[in-house]
């Protein structure tokens, strides 16, 4: 059902043009606060912006984020915890303080001052959460890693010669791929909160539109238009539902086959 | 323990290095020539080589000097521990709030895993878990605040009459509901998952059939042996949680206009103050690791079977 909801979000965000033509930043005075109707199936501002589009649009910039969150991540996670995993030794002592330093500087606090500097583009933002969310990915490759180095597969492709590299790509990797495919959906629903905090904060690209954005312009209005909050917010919810939901299947899967 | 906080060190002093505009520069002030400008990269030692400043900077953090706020032209310790308080209060009130009820919300469903009861949970907890708090908390607003009238908006503390004693504690109590709820919620849905999980792990464990076998009731067995055993897992959950706390104070805080280290961190964004925030990355990093440490203590001293290194 997590699947069939991301599906259904991704269709969404690929589409966002064909479903919501209008600009989203389109103002209209005259069409200022009006509740759910339809012309503006989830109302309008207080600029006549229409949240249905916004809604809409933000989806595409909410996926691109965590999609380049969970590549940049994925990549880093898994690279550390494989090797870390085959190696051992001084390298994993390292690797696993510098996992531990990584985790305990907080990312939403890390994120605010780098924005602050670098600007809040979804690059400089998705570069960031990468860079910080990669620990977990790690730790959970590297024990499945750990425990997969002892069975006998590894020694038989080491003595059919294969080289360190080739036993990492051809053997181990696609053994941890399914545990760690249940982190980066769990990665993925962490994401898309974060990114909607920041946006909701004002950290967000004020060119592309943001359901965190959506919601914090709602806060003033609280009290005459309640759908400026209800819509983007539910958005949020159902994404990271969706993403929740993914996981808990994926690791059903990942459960019945161990 | 030590490498990471050495790790924290490096990567805050890196990132104070890292910003953008020059210290001295701005130390001068504006109009400022090249020698005053000099004479200022002396005076704060810029000039020096980098290890020299990073153990200078090592030395001053140890010794509770987090620099100077640029906007506030305060130390940037006395301006966050202004703020502390009225955080620690809500982010306080949460883990207790959190705590004991997600435990119980996980007890009530290991008691009977395949009752509609525990699936109906399972989903709920889910979906309390995928909730942004920061809609919550304005979704909190619009029904109780503006539609019902009967809990404040936000602030701390009602900006129309000042209460004394007992009646003040009450109006704080009362504007500490609603983000205080927020706050807690995605926290105690997570924690009754972990803690069914965990009783359930124990639950079905071979020393509790022993324990049967050997004559022990259901219900003293569970509570002298499972209940113990399935709450280490979850006290590590709870350590382990504050960096997600210390976000989601920061939203709450915005929302209800609650005047913490949240707001602090709002305003030092907006102005770009970068001391204020990286004193506040250096105190909360040291927090989660300082809470790691008990957890792990704490773990030492109930699990006979870790020894601690």
């Amino acid at each position: 059902m997590g699947l069939g909801l991301l599906l259904f979000l991704a269709a969404v965000a690929l589409a966002a043009e064909q479903i919501a033509p209008a600009n989203p930043f389109t103002t209209s005075p005259q069409d200022v606060l009006l509740a759910p109707s339809v012309s503006h199936p989830m109302g309008t501002d207080q600029l006549g912006r229409d949240i249905f589009t916004g809604v809409v649009r933000g989806a595409r910039t909410s996926l691109r984020i965590v999609a380049g969150v969970v590549v940049i991540a994925s990549a880093v996670g898994l690279l550390v915890g494989t090797v870390t995993g085959l190696r051992g030794g001084l390298l994993d002592d390292l690797v696993m303080r510098i996992t531990e330093t990584v985790q305990a500087v907080p990312r939403f606090l890390l994120t605010i001052l780098v924005t602050g500097w670098f600007g809040v583009g979804a690059t400089t933002v998705a570069v960031l959460l990468g860079l910080t969310s990669w620990p977990l990915l790690a730790r959970t490759v590297r024990a499945e890693t750990l425990s997969l180095a002892r069975r006998e597969f590894v020694d038989a492709a080491r003595s059919h010669g294969a080289t360190g590299a080739v036993i990492l790509f051809r053997h181990v990797v696609p053994s941890v791929w399914p545990g760690a495919v249940v982190v980066m959906a769990l990665i993925a629903s962490r994401i898309v909160l974060l990114e909607a905090g920041l946006a909701f904060l004002g950290l967000s690209d004020p060119n592309a539109a943001s359901w965190g954005a959506l919601v914090n312009n709602a806060g003033s209005y609280l009290d005459r238009a309640w759908w400026m909050s209800v819509f983007p917010g539910a958005a949020i919810a159902l994404t990271v539902a969706a993403f929740n939901l993914l996981a808990d299947a994926l690791g059903a899967t990942v459960d019945d086959q161990s | 323990m030590m490498v990471v906080v050495a790790g924290i060190f490096v990567l805050t002093f890196v990132l104070a290095h890292l910003a953008p505009g020059d210290p001295a520069r701005d130390f001068a002030g504006e109009g400022a020539d090249a020698s005053q400008i000099e004479a200022a990269e002396v005076y704060l030692g810029l000039d020096r080589p980098l290890p020299e400043q990073f153990v200078v900077y090592v030395g001053r953090v140890v010794t509770g000097d987090l620099g100077t706020s640029y906007v506030q032209r305060q130390p940037v310790t006395t301006v966050i521990r202004l703020r502390l308080p009225p955080t620690l209060l809500l982010m306080g009130s949460a883990l207790a709030v959190s705590s004991l009820a997600g435990v119980v919300l996980g007890l009530s469903t290991a008691r009977r895993p395949k009752s509609a009861s525990a699936k109906a949970t399972s989903t709920l907890t889910m979906l309390a878990y995928s909730l942004p708090g920061f809609w919550l908390g304005q979704l909190m607003v619009i029904t109780f605040a503006i539609r019902a009238g009967i809990l404040p908006a936000g602030g701390m503390n009602d900006a129309r009459e000042a209460y004394t004693g007992l009646a003040a504690v009450v109006d704080t109590a009362r504007h500490l509901m609603l983000p205080v709820f927020v706050l807690a919620l995605s926290e105690t849905a997570l924690l009754a998952r972990v803690t069914g999980s965990a009783v359930r792990r124990q639950v079905g464990a071979n020393y509790m059939r022993t324990a049967a076998a050997k004559g022990l009731g259901r219900d003293e067995a569970f509570a002298r042996h499972a209940l113990p055993n399935a709450l280490l897992p979850v006290v590590t959950v709870i350590g382990g949680r504050l960096g997600f706390l210390v976000s989601g104070a920061v939203l709450i805080e915005s929302v209800f206009a609650w005047p913490g280290l949240g707001r602090l961190l709002v305003e030092a964004s907006r102005s770009n103050d970068h001391p204020v925030i990286l004193g506040m990355v250096l105190m909360v990093s040291f927090a989660v690791v300082g809470a790691t440490l008990l957890t792990d203590l704490v773990y030492s001293r109930v699990d006979p079977r870790i020894r601690f290194r």
